[in-house]
């Protein structure tokens, strides 16, 4: 019944702290580049999906409005989807039915976020996330809840802090050889346990930074995809899950949404063993614990298991299943709809074998991205490889 | 249209100026309650959920976390749209031809009473870096553009004060019309200006409400036990954001989005259309989007059709018999879901009062207000 869609261009902009660009330039830049990879021009594209966390950043209402024609949408269809966190990665979901309905055939995928706008730090925006009633008077903020998650996560496995910290140090290195980074760094585990702590476990260095920045993708109906091009990257499976609000009632060692998620993806894409069918993988990562976190939703990780198989390198770049070979949140940079997208772009030119300096040997077949978001409640995922959909 | 898609189930609750003792979330949960009793289906036998919905309207930052619990939505594939509620719709219609879904419910609401100040909210969706500093409110831009619509259509004002008198007593047949209103274009032309030549008796006013539509596959509209209304086409575009350089007298967007709709929809004359619900945010819109869903051949002919009653609850083509957003009330982005309840009311034999004789086709228009130009069109028909 759906139609084969296929990425057939990626671009993105540099992630930096401040861009001088204003949001609806840094949309363009990424929506252009992504246009020159496929080699089309703006009227070959039939519609446009934007992604974009919260308004409060850019002290804008109705911020996809703002940035539709920055996106391409001038007299296109056009929507703006959101999951918060989790919404650069499910752009790509959202973008995939519009071309596996049949109602179009192309469509650029954009995400684009500017956090520096908000003065002095976006944190002070992240109050306005929390229940008004029963959590806002608390005065919580995001390193704190995920604090309480880490801890968590941390307790039930018996997991130490030294392996979380490996994460920052694996993703951190992966950067550097990212020529978009904001963050690429040479770091040991002592580095990353020397610098402050923000909210305990949580130390500096395992943070993801704000960033400014937009990425993008071009996805076009099989047909069309063989046309552009020699190497399409076809999307295999895409899934998502929201969680209910209440966070607090949660187990919060296991994120349970993630795989719901990841199997509505898993099956779309005939996908039975994870573990063996998949080759490379971007899980989100704003924070260190969280990409081992996510490994394990994914089903790449036995629970509470992954830390000790990022101890064993397996999660290396030459290791058995390279995570987060573009560098990651924590590396490249969190411009929070943008880096999700930008995982999107990592699996598109690590499957095409462009990845540069970043590449991961042997010839990947097979790629899963995920992002996260709202209150530690939704999961995003979506599986792209060089085999084309039965 | 292949892998046909039907809406099985609506529900709503009665528009209100202001609902004191209720929040968002128990708006919500009593219509998607209706709904699901309406389509005769559980909660957990939905496959997908949408909401649409936007961060500053609700006073939460990254609203779609609040969006699962009231709609039996946890652990979900479940996501919001910054956008109208037809998004909403042609969203849903995408899921299911697309295999992933089969039941998708498309929910939006208004708490606008919440908003203490929508008026100042709006200066933020004015473009930050060119027209903030310029310091007007962004209804002046609805101003300017009706006195360049009125001026290229030589439309007088005393038609757009027609559309507002048509509306506002056609809700007085509606039972969840927040501001019916029995009165006369001559009344409302000798009210104030809020900025010329826009009254303040031809914008529309807010409104409090939620609603939520069920929609399935063919294959599963045929089990279930309400009668099918089914999609024919779904059409969503923007024209440029950039207010220097859009049609200022042409509503782009909806042309475009009709014509999405028409071609899916099969239809290839406007007027095999038998009823209308069109955006009417400002009196003068209803005529402007009329005109560009392509209903009349040229301008004049729009104005022909109000003063012959056309487009009266008895003419050839009716517009707005719900009361339309001068009657019902503005619902943020639920006022496009209104209009799809209307339609499906009226292609079930629903209406009550206000039933039309042998409707068989409808379309509903929807455009997102000042400063945006984001319009969407989904045309729904009995078979």
């Amino acid at each position: 019944m759906a139609r084969k869609v296929a990425v057939i261009g990626a671009g993105m902009t540099k992630f930096i702290r401040r861009a001088l660009e204003t949001p609806k330039e840094l949309a363009w830049l990424a929506a252009h580049a992504a246009l020159e990879s496929a080699e089309m021009k703006l009227s070959q594209i039939d519609c446009a999906v934007l992604g974009t966390a919260p308004e409060a950043f850019d002290g804008f209402h109705m911020k996809g409005e703002y940035l539709s024609d920055g996106c391409g949408a001038w007299n296109k269809p056009f929507l703006r989807c959101y999951v918060g966190g989790g919404t650069g990665v499910y752009a790509l979901a959202q973008a995939w039915f519009h071309v596996a309905s049949g109602l179009y055939d192309t469509a650029l995928v954009v995400c684009e976020e500017k956090m520096s706008s908000c003065q002095p730090h976006p944190q002070a925006a992240f109050l306005t996330i929390f229940d008004p009633i029963t959590e806002q008077p608390l005065k919580p903020n995001l390193l704190w809840i995920f604090a309480l998650e880490q801890t968590r996560y941390m307790e039930t496995y018996g997991i130490t802090i030294e392996e979380i910290a490996r994460v920052s140090v694996k993703n951190k290195r992966n950067a550097l050889n990212h020529p978009a980074a904001q963050l690429g760094a040479e770091l040991t585990v002592q580095d990353v346990l020397a610098s402050e702590i923000m909210a305990w476990p949580v130390h500096r260095l395992m943070v993801s930074p704000t960033s400014d920045g937009a990425a993008a993708v071009v996805i076009a109906a099989d047909e069309i995809a063989r046309r552009m091009t020699d190497k399409p990257v076809w999307i295999q499976g895409v899934g998502w899950c929201l969680d209910t609000a209440y966070w607090t009632n949660r187990e919060l060692a296991y994120p349970e949404y993630v795989e719901k998620a990841a199997w509505m993806a898993y099956r779309m894409a005939g996908i039975r063993e994870p573990r063996k069918e998949i080759n490379i993988a971007e899980p989100y990562d704003p924070f260190a614990y969280k990409e081992l976190h996510h490994l394990e939703g994914l089903q790449l990780a036995p629970k509470g298991q992954a830390p000790k198989l990022l101890a064993d390198g397996v999660f290396d770049r030459d290791g058995d299943l390279p995570t987060t070979p573009s560098g990651g949140l924590l590396g490249v940079g969190n411009p929070i709809a943008a880096a999700g997208m930008m995982k999107l772009c990592e699996l598109f030119w690590q499957l095409r074998g462009e990845a540069g300096g970043r590449q991961v040997p042997g010839k990947p077949e097979r790629g899963v991205a995920q992002a996260w978001g709202d209150l530690m409640q939704v999961g995003t995922v979506v599986v792209m490889g060089t085999k084309e959909p039965k | 249209m292949a892998n046909r898609v039907a809406i099985i189930g609506i529900g709503y609750t009665a528009l209100q100026p202001t609902t004191p003792l209720r929040s968002f979330k128990e708006l919500t949960f009593e219509a998607a309650q209706k709904a699901y009793a309406n389509a005769g289906i559980r909660f957990d036998e939905i496959d997908s959920f949408v909401t649409c919905a936007e961060d500053l309207n609700e006073g939460i930052s990254i609203f779609d976390e609040y969006t699962p619990d009231q709609l039996g939505a946890v652990q979900k594939p479940m996501h919001t749209l910054t956008q109208d509620g037809l998004h909403g719709i042609a969203d849903a219609l995408m899921q299911i031809r697309s295999g992933i879904a089969e039941t998708v419910a498309v929910e939006a609401h208004s708490k606008a009473s919440n908003l203490l100040t929508p008026d100042w909210l709006l200066d933020y969706a004015v473009d930050p870096i060119y027209n903030r500093l310029l310091g007007f409110n962004a209804h002046a831009l609805a101003a300017l553009e009706m006195n360049l619509f009125l001026n290229e259509t030589t439309i007088k004002p005393e038609h757009c004060a027609s559309v507002v008198a048509k509306n506002q007593a056609n809700a007085l047949a509606n039972p969840v019309a927040a501001y019916p209103l029995a009165t006369t274009p001559m009344n409302v032309n000798h009210s104030p200006y809020f900025a010329y030549p826009l009254r303040e008796a031809e914008m529309a006013k807010h409104a409090d409400g939620a609603v939520v539509v069920i929609l399935a596959s063919e294959a599963k509209a045929r089990q279930s036990r309400a009668k099918p209304v089914w999609v024919m086409g779904a059409g969503f575009a923007n024209d440029s954001a950039t207010v220097e350089s859009r049609e200022w007298a042409k509503a782009v967007y909806a042309g475009i989005a009709a014509k999405q709709a028409y071609r899916q929809a099969a239809i290839e004359d406007p007027r095999q259309i038998d009823l209308f619900e069109v955006d009417d945010t400002y009196a003068y819109k209803e005529l402007q989007h009329l005109i560009a869903l392509g209903l009349y051949a040229e301008p004049l002919e729009a104005v022909r059709a109000l003063e012959t009653g056309d487009t009266q609850t008895d003419g050839r083509t009716p517009v707005n018999v719900s009361g339309g957003a001068l009657g019902m009330g503005l619902a943020l982005e639920a006022t496009g879901l209104y209009r799809i309840v209307e339609l499906v009311l009226q292609l079930r034999g629903q209406a009550g009062p206000r039933q039309l004789p042998g409707v068989k086709i409808g379309l509903a228009q929807s455009w997102r207000g000042v400063p945006t130009t984001s319009g969407a069109v989904v045309i729904l028909g009995s078979e």
